[in-house]
């Protein structure tokens, strides 16, 4: 009876958790929709039929690296260079698997596995505000947060993939129907922005900011081509890194009055 | 197979291996020192820049501040920071687009 009592609480954990997860992606779907609508038309409005796109966004399933490489295809451009375009983009991804992992150590490796799958922009930025937060709350127990944080993650991812597959879907039989006046593909940097602004509450993240887009900027008019995203997050990750110094860490005593009001500094 | 396929198979692999690195090692980064906490949480910010500056700010492959995308960005990015609604943000950065580019 115990144990029956103890399944029928995860299970009601999970499901709690997952649609935490959801709640906190819903309002970034109107970002998400018009970039699959995007990602679905454009294989097919360059002739590569119905089945490359949802290819794409089933196996590679990052947005913008999709967009890259089929750019570079339709460009006469070949395999590998696609490939490297796509990759490129997509380092982005080791910084955000490197940034979640700590948050990750007790939970078991199938279960990262799949939470690797589901790694994207959105249930990167949705999960680490929250868990930092709760860091910081420092309220729960290890146990208790590490399994919270599991499924409020694949809650969000699961959201993610599911209306990516949709949205892929319904650009690749609709998608031509789009007058070319409305510029969808807007879509993706806006998304991104709405991911950003949050971030900007201390004065490492602005400087992190600002010199990461504009190292972005300079490295792609110095002709870096993809590799600028990248390019401009180390300078950026460097720039806020060195400002973050300045502020005291932690330690008893050490915090000068007056410069403690930074939210994320424990 | 074609080039297409052979794209979607090695990028997906590689865009896995890269979304997989330090995940699969999580179980070793129970304690991580602060120093590299300072490193990791300087990555949200710097990289969604990234991504956002340059679709702003140089569409069309050279920066050019007299277009649409620049002024629908900005004010996308005022609606952004006051309301912090990503519905509104998306309706009116898209609205102004329109609006503005034709």
């Amino acid at each position: 009876m115990g144990q029956h009592h103890r399944v029928f609480d995860a299970r009601t954990r999970a499901a709690a958790g997952a649609r935490t997860g959801l709640v906190a992606v819903a309002p970034l779907l109107v970002g998400i929709v018009p970039f699959g609508f995007v990602a679905g038309a454009t294989p097919v409005a360059h002739g590569m039929g119905w089945a490359v796109p949802i290819g794409f966004s089933t196996i590679v399933f990052a947005g913008a690296s999709q967009l890259a490489a089929i750019e570079v295809l339709t460009g006469g451009g070949s395999v590998p260079v696609a490939v490297l375009a796509a990759c490129t983009i997509n380092l982005r991804m080791v910084l955000y698997s490197a940034s979640i992992a700590p948050y990750t150590a007790r939970i078991g490796l199938r279960r990262r596995i799949t939470m690797a799958y589901l790694l994207t922009d959105q249930a990167y930025a949705v999960s680490i505000v929250r868990w930092a937060e709760q860091d910081l709350d420092g309220r729960c127990s290890e146990e208790a947060t590490t399994f919270d944080r599991f499924w409020t993650f694949v809650g969000a991812g699961a959201t993610l993939w599911t209306s990516w597959q949709i949205s892929t879907l319904a650009g690749v039989v609709v998608g031509a129907a789009v007058p070319p006046q409305i510029h969808l593909e807007f879509a993706v940097p806006l998304s991104f922005l709405v991911l950003l602004v949050p971030t900007l509450v201390t004065r490492p993240a602005v400087v992190a900011a600002a010199v990461g887009g504009g190292a972005a900027v300079l490295a792609g008019e110095l002709g870096a081509g993809p590799a600028s995203i990248l390019l401009g997050s180390l300078a950026g990750i460097v720039a806020g890194a060195v400002v973050d110094r300045d502020v005291p860490l932690d330690g008893p005593g050490s915090p000068p009055p007056g410069l403690s009001g930074d939210g994320t500094h424990r | 197979m074609s080039a297409a396929w052979w794209t979607i198979l090695v990028a997906g692999i590689g865009t896995f291996a890269m979304r997989a690195s330090f995940l699969v090692f999580a179980h070793r980064m129970v304690q991580v020192p602060p120093r590299v906490h300072r490193v990791l949480r300087q990555i949200p910010p710097a990289a969604l820049a990234a991504l956002v500056l340059p679709a702003f700010l140089r569409p069309e492959g050279r920066v050019d501040l007299l277009q649409a995308r620049f002024a629908a960005g900005v004010v996308a990015a005022l609606v952004a920071w006051r309301t912090r609604n990503a519905v509104l943000t998306l309706v009116v950065g898209m609205a102004l687009l329109i609006l503005v580019g034709t």
